[in-house]
């Protein structure tokens, strides 16, 4: 018997991503656990800036683009005025580990109640595929045109695991990516986690996702899943790193 | 029978459902959409609904019937 499966209400309008781009994927998601929540009414979408600030336009629910790279700071300050509203902060690796990393980690280290999503795409997307924290050793990129060189640029930022092990307070932690049904399937399991865990007031919750840039990683969609499938999983472990106390 | 209802404008023809779909069941339509994609058509004869093809596609074309198909 077959499973009924419609996209959410709240996403009518079509999105404008590239061919083959993982945002898509994961905003249904996060739309999809948001309904299933019933909390369509009480949540805002708070997004930093990438090439997610053009989901904002396709969402018919509360949302707010924040200055880049401030989106955890922002969503801080929406959760304390307004603590029974879900407060999702959407990020990229750029504005959530490169220009927002101090927001980013302090929004961890104080516990806020709020729920981070950074979508990891290896590169600042928007802006044409810059080296970003994550990109990988040896990744050419337009500004590490002969491949990214860890001597003089540091290893690729490992960031939920940082926050996993620094902070023992955090509710909830995992990564996830969008590149085989199985692996969407249980991502949607973590923003599930994650969203409960702040509804449950368990504090500060982190979901990042491998996310294929097909676009700038000069590949087709399918070679850019392939990617992610091959090298990003085995670089960046997926799993929960910090489960909820609370079930 | 349909299983699968497909909102064409949206398909952006990217692949990642021909390729995921465990039935071979997705192909191209020889029709243009708006943004200039030939979106995809499902063989309902090969289709069975598992709805790998909704779990997958970034663009929110599909929608999987279940047991109004
Ligand atoms: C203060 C500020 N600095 C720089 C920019 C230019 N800018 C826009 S998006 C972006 C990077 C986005 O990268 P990421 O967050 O990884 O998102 P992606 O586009 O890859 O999804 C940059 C540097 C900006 N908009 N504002
Ligand atoms: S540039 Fe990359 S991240 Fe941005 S929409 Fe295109 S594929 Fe997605
Ligand atoms: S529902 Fe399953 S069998 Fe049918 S087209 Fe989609 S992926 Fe293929
Ligand atoms: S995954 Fe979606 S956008 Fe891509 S070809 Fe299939 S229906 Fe079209």
């Amino acid at each position: 018997m077959a499973i009924a499966k419609k996209v959410p209400e709240m996403l009518s309008k079509q999105i404008s991503f590239c061919p083959g781009c993982g945002h898509g994927v994961v905003v249904r998601l996060i739309a999809e656990c948001v309904e299933e929540l019933k909390m369509e009414k009480n949540v805002i979408f708070n997004v930093g800036v990438g090439c997610y600030s053009l989901a904002t336009p396709s969402i018919e629910a509360d949302k707010f683009d924040t200055l880049h790279g401030r989106a955890s700071a922002v969503a801080t300050g929406f959760k304390r005025c307004n603590p029974d509203t879900l407060v999702i902060s959407y990020q990229g690796d750029g504005d959530a580990y490169s220009i927002g990393i101090g927001e980013s980690f302090s929004a961890a280290y104080r516990n806020e109640n709020i729920t981070v999503i950074t979508v990891n795409n290896t590169n600042y997307g928007m802006t044409g595929g810059q080296m970003s924290a994550t990109t990988m050793p040896g990744q050419k990129t337009t500004t590490s045109p002969l491949g990214r060189d860890c001597n003089t640029t540091g290893m690729p930022i490992k960031f939920p695991e940082m926050v996993a092990a620094t902070f023992p307070n955090a509710a909830y932690v995992a990564r996830g990516a969008v590149t085989t049904p199985k692996y969407v399937n249980q991502l949607k399991k973590y923003i599930m986690n994650a969203l409960k865990a702040q509804m449950n007031n368990e504090g500060y919750s982190l979901i990042e996702v491998l996310s294929p840039c097909p676009t700038n990683w000069g590949m087709t969609p399918l070679q850019a899943l392939g990617r992610v499938n091959k090298e990003l999983v085995d670089y960046y472990p997926l799993g929960e790193f910090k489960t909820r106390k609370v079930k | 029978m349909k299983k699968v209802l497909i909102r064409e404008e949206r398909c952006k023809q990217c692949g990642i459902c021909v390729d995921a779909c465990p039935k071979n069941a997705i192909s191209y339509s020889s029709e243009i959409n708006s943004n200039g994609y030939q979106p995809v058509v499902i063989d309902d004869d090969l289709c069975n609904g598992c709805g790998i093809c909704y779990t997958m596609c970034p663009d929110w074309v599909f929608e999987i019937l279940g047991d109004r198909g």
